[in-house]
């Protein structure tokens, strides 16, 4: 079990007196995992120590059953998009790559063939041969990433990886990391693009001030915080019975029509409870539904509830 | 099993073929930097000095001295110059510019995010050091000795390659040799442990220099102690000069070159347990 996952034992990370972050388990399964929290939250601090750039103060990380303290097996499978945006003086983006490659171990065919196929697969095949020093953010970023997939790892840690991308790229990206956490990668990305963390994660991590605040599937953890109503939206054939019928249970703490009157906005406290109303309803009424959605089941709105009112900036 | 065969085993079953590959792959970037960096332009001053001074010599006295004389000023230059300044800071500036260097410009990760062992690393990374110092200082030592006795013409010649010249270029290639593994390793150890490693660095300068005055078994964990005793041309010295020339109690040649070897490795395997501690923390550093 532990083979396939990525797991933090009561880790703690204190830089001197500074915290980076404190008393952190997690149990992390394949698929893509968006890491949530504002700057200063420990989000880079935890993707460092799954990776071994830093070491934990107390407790024990383990990658795919590999302790980050052995590079040379933790690295076969792992590949890491950091946030420091520097290179080595005097690196083409070809030669950024095939220098890693080369530090793989593997011989100067493989490493050409390999290096090729990571600049085709970011779009960076044309300008491989320029200096990095004259790249854009974006290019940089890309080339960063680039290196990070070129050995085929089946753990990518990815920082901030949309950073300075235009929207294009960032589609490409967003395609890019769904496609790897399809095919049963890690990935695990930290962004404060929560829209789009939201449609490519399958579990999020959200953290503030060191502390992981909530973790797993985000439906299970926006079901988790009760001190917010769930809110839930219904398109119906007669929104202004349905609102009438729902207010009158103890759950619903506000049924709201729609300006345009043709669908109800119901907060509630007990979604299971609500939706068992609103099948009742529907077949004691003949209601027609049209659509049934949460209005606040995504990343978005949990981070607001759980950490927003403390950290205005992410 | 005996502990001999268990080590045999153990050793065995390393991956030594990767190991090399992965040395030869730091080695061939770090090179690069090492020998093409603006910052190391004071190196190749440190090193090619004496042969600015030597050829100036050779120009301006091309009808005074003797052989004699000048076999005794290279010497010179070779102990009071190479060996305490040259090599001392060219290394200073190259071994700890190899991990402090990365750090600077924020490129350390990229090593450490590689499958590589940070003790492979490591080595690679001080194989680096060694080719770069060893080019720099050997080619500056040679052509010293080359532009001393090239004026000299025929005689010149046959002291060099009749007479103990060639033996004397050998020695002084082999002290350059191992002045740079060892004052390389000691470099290297320091820019590990020390953000800053130039007051450590002349607290290293002052024991390697006052280190003759010390017992003779404390004399033996200084690097000059065996090199001094391998240098082919020995100066008189008097007064404060003894203490850079005079050996109290010397060890036998083989001796005199496994010491700084030994201490290199001793040194070496410090720097190992450093270099896997070390984290990065850019912002700190």
């Amino acid at each position: 079990m532990s083979d396939n996952r990525i797991i933090l034992e009561n880790v703690s990370k204190f830089y001197g007196e500074v915290l980076g972050v404190n008393r952190v388990n997690l149990s992390i399964p394949p698929g893509v995992t968006g890491l949530v929290g504002p700057n200063g939250s420990g989000k880079t601090t935890l993707m460092n120590l799954m990776t071994g750039l830093i070491h934990p103060t107390e407790g024990h990380v383990s990658v795919l059953g590999i302790s980050p303290t052995r590079p040379e097996e933790l690295f076969r499978r792992v590949g890491y998009c950091a946030q420091f945006d520097s290179f080595p003086k005097g690196v083409t983006g070809f030669s950024f790559i095939y220098n890693t490659l080369r530090l793989h171990g593997l011989d100067d065919r493989e490493s050409v063939r390999l290096a090729h196929e990571a600049l085709e697969r970011v779009g960076m095949t044309e300008p491989a041969l320029r200096k990095v020093a004259g790249y854009s953010k974006g290019m940089r970023q890309r080339i960063r990433l680039a290196q990070a997939i070129a050995h085929h790892p089946t753990v990518l840690v990815l920082d901030e990886p949309l950073n300075g991308l235009d929207p294009m790229a960032r589609a490409e990206s967003l395609e890019l990391f769904q496609a790897l956490g399809k095919e049963g990668l890690h990935v695990i990305i930290s962004s404060h693009i929560l829209h789009e963390l939201d449609k490519m994660s399958d579990q999020v991590i959200l953290m503030s001030s060191g502390y992981v605040v909530a973790e797993g599937q985000i439906h299970a953890v926006r079901t988790e915080v009760k001190e917010h109503p769930m809110q839930i939206l219904i398109r119906c054939s007669d929104p202004n019975l349905l609102a009438s019928r729902v207010f009158a249970q103890d759950h619903v703490v506000e049924a709201k029509l729609n300006d345009d009157g043709k669908g109800v906005l119901v907060r509630t406290r007990d979604a299971d409870a609500f939706y068992l109303l609103l099948n009742q309803l529907v077949v004691k009424d003949k209601l027609s539904l049209e659509t049934v959605a949460p209005a606040d089941d995504d990343v978005n709105s949990v981070y607001q509830y759980l950490i927003g009112s403390e950290n205005k900036t992410i | 099993m005996t502990r001999l065969a268990q080590l045999r085993t153990t050793l065995s079953e390393q991956p030594w073929e990767l190991w090399m590959r992965q040395i030869a792959a730091v080695l061939r970037m770090d090179l690069r930097k090492n020998f093409l960096s603006r910052r190391g332009i004071w190196i190749y001053l440190l090193a090619f000095a004496p042969v600015v001074i030597i050829t100036l010599h050779a120009i301006i006295d091309r009808h005074s001295g003797s052989m004699r004389e000048d076999t005794e000023v290279l010497a010179g230059i070779f102990q009071f110059f190479y060996l305490r300044l040259g090599i001392f800071f060219g290394c200073l500036g190259i071994f700890t510019w190899l991990f402090r260097g990365e750090i600077i410009e924020k490129s350390l990760h990229y090593y450490f995010l590689a499958p590589v062992k940070r003790e492979v690393l490591l080595l690679g990374k001080f194989a680096g050091g060694v080719v770069t110092s060893v080019t720099l200082f050997g080619l500056g030592v040679f052509t010293s000795f080359a532009m001393m006795y090239l004026r000299f013409g025929d005689a010149g010649q046959y002291y060099v390659f009749n007479g103990p010249g060639m033996g004397q270029l050998s020695a002084y290639l082999g002290v350059t040799v191992l002045a740079c593994i060892g004052y390389g390793s000691v470099f290297l150890a320091l820019s590990l442990l020390f953000k800053n490693p130039i007051i450590p660095a002349i607290l290293v300068l002052g024991w390697e220099t006052f280190t003759p005055v010390l017992p003779s078994l404390v004399q033996r964990f200084s690097i000059t102690y065996y090199l001094k005793q391998l240098c082919p041309v020995s100066i008189p010295g008097e007064g404060l000069l003894a203490l850079f020339t005079v050996v109290s109690q010397p060890v036998g040649t083989v001796a005199a070159i496994l010491g700084p070897i030994v201490l290199a490795a001793f040194v070496l395997v410090l720097a190992f347990k450093l270099v896997r501690r070390l984290e990065i923390s850019y912002v700190a550093d």
